[in-house]
């Protein structure tokens, strides 16, 4: 069903919107399409490699200068046109993202502003009514993740040996913290937050949903109607809540537990807030 | 073109009180009304990181960020400051959820018609990788605060150095609604190390301090628009800054609203030209479109 040379985000975006993606305002590397999900139409969005990229520091699916501005202009494009809408659209951000863009350039020029524009694009969608699912198909890697996806209501990923969560690169994380990778993914096994595959992101408790036993490289009709499915469920899950914020991150079983001391300090915090102010 | 100091300069040297050489309670401390600041979640509290011990690393009582209360101009404020001496003020769990959890109060206040004041000092290198994938989630949910915020009241952000800002803190510090820095900072989002790391020593050389500062220092950052307020290392005249920024209140779009003015500066930007900082600063300088 997909071509080997397609990104798993570029295919994931086509499998579940029936139609390839366009290129979003003219620029290859943001892809958008929208498709009916359930009764409603969706708009899906990934951020897809583009080998002749005009920035050569993100030809390979980073979100870079380019790519950053671009999903903000889309995501605000998006919000923009339902403001006189009965119902805001679903957004499904479809994560596939090596890293954010690195080289002297990305910096000089504010890569971190593009990725901090796309983030509050996604929030301010998410803030005025859009219910937002990203579905994580591969990589969901640092700054990137946070310009694309992570910014949804709700986190869906496929259980995939492709589908990996984390802060840095294991070449660059082993030389930061000056350890050696075997070191490295030997501490993962024992520190979940310190693992890059999905089961191990899982037990963190910020995912609404894990997908089994779907291909994520050649998937069947069945597996893309399963996942879409659970998309639905997702979309109906927000709208059913009504929570615009990102707090339902805190309430799975798996958070009580493993993000226990992110609820402890929050609810001291808020006992010490006003007294005697 | 530096001109020789005279004698005046000499003498504002001296009296000005470093804000940089302060510790992070300290530096909130300075931003608050004198004698107003009260800690959150002091060291009896023992909220520490329960993953650093897991790693033979010996945890600090308050996870490297301080919660402060007090007033700013006599108005409520909250100032989470980051501690650059612990673990490179890197955000784990316990010290990402103090700054998530502190803005979150402050949006409950908003609501109920509490106008307190948030003020976020940056010191930190982005996500304490030994906790890596809590520190990218509690960033995220730093970033969907402050963006809560912003229409409520201006977020106020600080980087003074000598840490500087970066990884997913630095796009915390690009959604503030004000932000202001030393020359003495460095903002971006790939430190120099994970640049030569990622892109080779060719793309960059981390060692080369000269080259860094021009690129993503304090007062490049502020000629070219990426910081509002560029001040000088002292705390006198950060907490002016601070003062200053929250009398404008709220209203101008943020510098990441802006897109069409971003996106045309990067259309018209050449990747095949070296990088240039003082280029950079002719065309995209304030007074242009900021």
């Amino acid at each position: 069903m997909s071509e080997s040379n397609q990104s798993l985000g570029d295919a994931w975006l086509n499998h579940l919107a029936g139609v390839p993606g366009e290129a979003a305002f003219g620029q290859p590397s943001v892809i958008y399409a929208d498709a009916k999900l359930g009764a409603e139409t969706a708009r899906f969005i990934a951020v897809v490699p583009d080998p002749d990229a005009r920035f050569p520091r993100a030809r390979t699916g980073e979100v870079g200068l380019e790519e950053g501005w671009t999903l903000a202009r889309l995501l605000r494009e998006t919000r923009t046109a339902d403001d006189d809408a009965p119902s805001r659209r679903p957004i499904v951000a479809v994560v596939d993202v090596v890293g954010q863009a690195y080289g002297l350039r990305e910096e000089m020029l504010g890569v971190h502003l593009a990725c901090a524009a796309a983030a509050d694009a996604y929030a301010q969608a998410r803030l005025a009514g859009h219910p937002i699912v990203a579905l994580l198909v591969g990589k969901a890697m640092s700054g990137a993740f946070l310009a694309h996806g992570y910014q949804a209501n709700r986190l869906i990923a496929l259980r995939s040996p492709d589908v990996l969560v984390h802060a840095m690169g294991k070449a660059a994380a082993a030389r930061i913290t000056r350890r050696p990778i075997e070191a490295l993914e030997a501490l993962g096994e024992r520190v979940p937050p310190m693992a890059y595959d999905i089961q191990s992101y899982a037990k963190l408790g910020l995912l609404h949903q894990l997908i089994d036993g779907v291909n994520a490289d050649a998937p069947t009709a069945a597996d893309v109607e399963r996942v879409r499915g659970g998309l639905q469920a997702a979309i109906e899950d927000i709208r059913r809540q009504g929570d615009a914020d990102l707090s339902s991150r805190l309430t799975s079983p798996e958070a009580q537990h493993l993000r226990a001391a992110s609820i402890e300090a929050r609810r001291r915090l808020a006992e010490q807030w006003d007294a005697e102010v | 073109m530096t001109l020789a100091p005279s004698p005046q300069d000499f003498e504002r040297f001296l009296a000005r009180k470093s804000f940089i050489e302060l510790g992070a309670a300290d530096r909130a401390a300075a931003i608050l009304d004198p004698g107003t600041a009260r800690v959150l979640l002091g060291p009896f509290d023992r909220l520490t990181s329960p993953w650093l011990p897991l790693q033979g690393i010996t945890p600090q009582s308050d996870d490297g960020v301080t919660i402060l209360r007090g007033r700013i101009d006599g108005a409520p404020a909250v100032v989470a400051s980051i501690e650059s001496r612990f673990q490179g003020g890197s955000m784990g769990e316990v010290s990402g959820a103090k700054i998530a959890g502190a803005l979150e109060l402050t949006l409950n206040d908003h609501l109920k018609g509490v106008p307190t004041r948030p003020v976020i000092l940056f010191e930190t290198g982005g996500v304490r990788l030994q906790e890596a994938n809590l520190g990218l989630a509690v960033i995220a949910e730093i970033h969907a605060a402050i963006v809560a915020l912003r229409p409520h009241t201006p977020v106020v952000g600080v980087v003074a150095g000598l840490v500087g800002c970066f990884g997913g803190m630095s796009l915390a510090a690009g959604l503030c609604s004000h932000l202001i820095a030393t020359p003495q900072a460095r903002l971006g989002m790939n430190g120099p190390e994970v640049i030569e790391q990622e892109a080779g020593v060719a793309e960059l050389d981390s060692s080369d301090r000269r080259l860094i500062w021009s690129l993503i220092g304090g007062a490049q950052r502020a000629a070219t628009g990426f910081v509002d307020t560029l001040v000088e290392d002292d705390a006198d005249a950060i907490a002016e800054a601070v003062r200053t920024a929250f009398a404008a209140g709220v209203g101008a779009p943020a510098r990441t609203e802006q897109v069409e003015t971003y996106l045309a500066r990067i259309a018209a930007y050449d990747p095949a030209q070296p990088a240039d900082p003082l280029a950079m600063r002719r065309t995209w300088g304030e007074g242009e479109a900021a």
